[in-house]
């Protein structure tokens, strides 16, 4: 893989990653624990907003962020086609003879 | 059958099956004994590190811990799943392409530096040990709480089982024996939920129970306005509003979460799958399996919390169930007849309060007071079991590899074998074991204390040198090592400060900007990432093959050869 494609996958990479930090900040600090007073005047079912944002909506979020995050890095490797091992490799081959015949 | 009987039942099979995993697993290598030979699948690594990570704290306090807390329990919460994110996004993958075994490993590559290492060595033994002696202190209560002999036994009963597997399987035998205990643990937690749930709600999902109606036994209501009205009434802080200052919430929850991802035994089980990709989804998994326990246990907080006023509060003390004569044996809930009436008075002001009940009780207890089926009773045994060896066992591990590999092969003696290094990591872990072991047993005061503050510890030394090794290619070894160094040393003398020599300011006015020692860890991160920037600026460079090492590790692709 030749400089010039190296810096710009990593300058991609630090883009997915800031910009899923900022969700992860906004949902944990923000929401849970800086406007949690504020949130918490919304209700919705027997929960107040920021109240459940602390307690389980925050949690939800932070699975999300890395199944979001693995899709990217995925869609970013391809493009790249980097991460390719060994066994991939030969199945992704066999696989294409196969189609062939 | 008695809860007694049931008991013996489920730790008799489980930890038959650990011990069966064990023979299975058997080490051959290095590779195998330290990183299980790679070759881990990321589904099973995600439980693996569940189970590694969800220790006897998880499991048998914190959701007690909550339902004390109420909203400011949050910390917890956030704080020990929202750290699995940066551990995804900033170390896991990179960490795996770089392809060694331990933490101290990549700290004295990167940092080309002996002295780096064994700084490093010193933050991973003294963080991971303190946390070890809770996880064997945990399964002694277990053991003689349920199985009602003392603790010792009960301590060495599990620190031969810990020593059995571990020992023989390295890595390998604690991967797969990790994967039965998280089933074990999440089984053993969440049947109890899920009874309780329906017993109170009406809805088999916990997550939904807690924002869900009371049935009409329980007083109808939504569940969490029923708890704050019963918690008002009786002078408790109102359940969902926060006691702490938010300043001082958001550092506790920052420090766990930096404290989380700097953890060396949750690490160093992403070196055991086979590449970048797999350790992406190895965390993906992990946090999947460990937010069924996360989402669940705010609601068992606030189920075991009303369950136990409505039980206890102006009942009469004569007419209190089994449970109750049994718990108080163990002085995990004492109550005293103040005014001589014969009713416990369960209130907030502790002039007139008649009853203490310590936060373990409430997972413990919590199906017997909710009066649900013996084996179910019994299960919370095995369950609590599982949680304290699982972690226990990775902790051990990263002790044994510490002393093994960086301490002897990699800093002091380069020419042992590897049959030779095999053996010393074997002897390492016989040794670590008989120390926690021996400390669990005789707990000193400052221990249980100490392992909360293992992850501002964490959090202050290992975190920002690992992030800036991978993100900063100018960050070298002088930066590096007066980042560890200022960063750990301010965060302990803090801790010790308030803890030990003045503890009477261990307060909100005595805090530096009203910072507990428990958050006091986001500080010391900041002035690692701080101190560690600025000394490197004024430093020379690190050598070329170093920043190629930087370069290489951030392409996924072919990891490193071993």
């Amino acid at each position: 893989m030749s400089d010039k494609n190296a810096h710009e996958y990593w300058k991609s990479n630090i883009r997915i990653v800031l910009s899923l930090l900022t969700v992860w900040f906004f949902i944990s600090f923000v929401c849970g624990i800086l406007l949690v007073d504020v949130l918490d005047s919304i209700r919705f079912g027997g929960f107040k907003l920021g109240f459940w944002i602390a307690q389980q909506g925050a949690i939800f979020v932070f699975v999300a962020l890395i199944y979001v995050y693995i899709y990217l890095m995925d869609k970013l490797d391809d493009k790249y086609n980097l991460n390719r091992d060994a066994d991939e490799a030969a199945g992704q081959a066999r696989k294409e003879s196969e189609d062939i015949r | 059958m008695s809860v007694q009987i049931w008991t013996f039942v489920f730790v008799f099979l489980t930890f038959g099956l650990y011990i069966g995993i064990a023979v299975w697993s058997r080490a051959g290598s290095t590779s195998d004994f330290y990183v299980a030979g790679g070759g881990v699948p990321p589904l099973a690594n995600g439980m693996a590190t569940a189970a590694d990570w969800m220790s006897a704290a998880s499991f048998i306090s914190m959701a007690g811990l909550i339902s004390f807390l109420g909203r400011d329990g949050t910390f917890y919460l956030m704080g020990w799943t929202g750290g699995y994110v940066l551990l995804a996004l900033l170390l896991a993958p990179y960490l795996r392409k770089f392809g060694k075994f331990t933490v101290p490993d990549f700290i004295g590559d990167r940092y080309y530096s002996r002295t780096a290492r064994l700084i490093a060595v010193f933050c991973a033994i003294s963080v991971s040990f303190v946390y070890v002696c809770g996880q064997m202190q945990g399964a002694g209560i277990v053991f003689s709480r349920f199985l009602e002999v003392d603790i010792t036994t009960g301590v060495i009963i599990g620190m031969a089982i810990v020593f059995f597997y571990a020992v023989l399987g390295g890595m390998k035998g604690i991967t797969y024996t990790q994967v039965a205990q998280y089933c074990v643990l999440i089984f053993a937690f969440m049947v109890p939920a899920i009874f309780i749930s329906i017993l109170m709600t009406g809805i088999p999902i916990p997550q939904i129970g807690f924002g869900a109606e009371l049935n009409e036994a329980f007083g109808g209501g939504y569940l969490l306005d029923r708890l704050d009205g019963l918690s008002s009434e009786l002078g408790f802080a109102v359940y969902t509003e926060g006691q702490r200052s938010t300043q001082d919430v958001f550092f506790i929850t920052a420090a766990l979460m930096f404290g989380t991802a700097g953890l060396p035994h949750v690490i160093i089980r992403f070196f055991t799958v086979p590449n970048v990709r797999d350790a992406r989804r190895s965390a993906g998994f992990a946090l999947i399996f460990i937010a069924i326990l996360y989402t669940t246990a705010p609601a068992v907080a606030a189920f075991a919390r009303t369950n136990l006023i409505n039980t206890v509060n102006n009942a009469e003390y004569a007419a209190m169930p089994e449970w109750f004569s049994k718990w108080e044996t163990t002085n995990l809930i004492s109550f005293t007849d103040k005014n001589n009436d014969g009713l416990i008075q369960y209130v907030g002001d502790p002039e007139r309060n008649e009853l203490e009940v310590n936060r373990d009780i409430m997972v413990l207890a919590n199906p017997e007071i909710a009066e649900l089926p013996n084996w179910v009773v019994a299960l919370v045994a095995a369950g609590a079991l599982a949680a304290a060896l699982s972690t226990a066992a990775g902790l051990l591990l990263v002790i044994s590899t510490s002393v093994a590999h960086d301490l002897m092969k990699r800093s002091f003696m380069p020419d042992i074998s590897e049959k030779q290094e095999l053996r010393s990591a074997r002897i390492a872990i016989f040794v670590a074991v008989l120390v926690a072991g021996y400390v669990g047993i005789n707990p000193p005061a400052y221990v249980a204390q100490v392992v909360a503050y293992a992850f501002g510890l964490a959090a202050a030394s290992f975190f920002p040198a690992i992030v800036l090794g991978i993100f900063q290619k100018r960050m070298n070894k002088q930066g590096a090592i007066a980042g560890m160094t200022t960063g750990f040393l301010f965060t302990a003398t803090y801790i010790v400060y308030f803890k030990t020599i003045n503890p009477a300011m261990d307060n909100a006015s005595g805090w530096l900007f009203g910072i507990s020692p428990e958050g006091i860890g986001t500080f010391g991160t900041l002035i690692n990432f701080t101190v560690a920037s600025l000394v490197a600026r004024f430093t020379p460079e690190p050598p070329e093959d170093v920043q190629a090492i930087v370069e290489e590790i951030r392409l996924p692709g072919e990891a490193i050869a071993r």
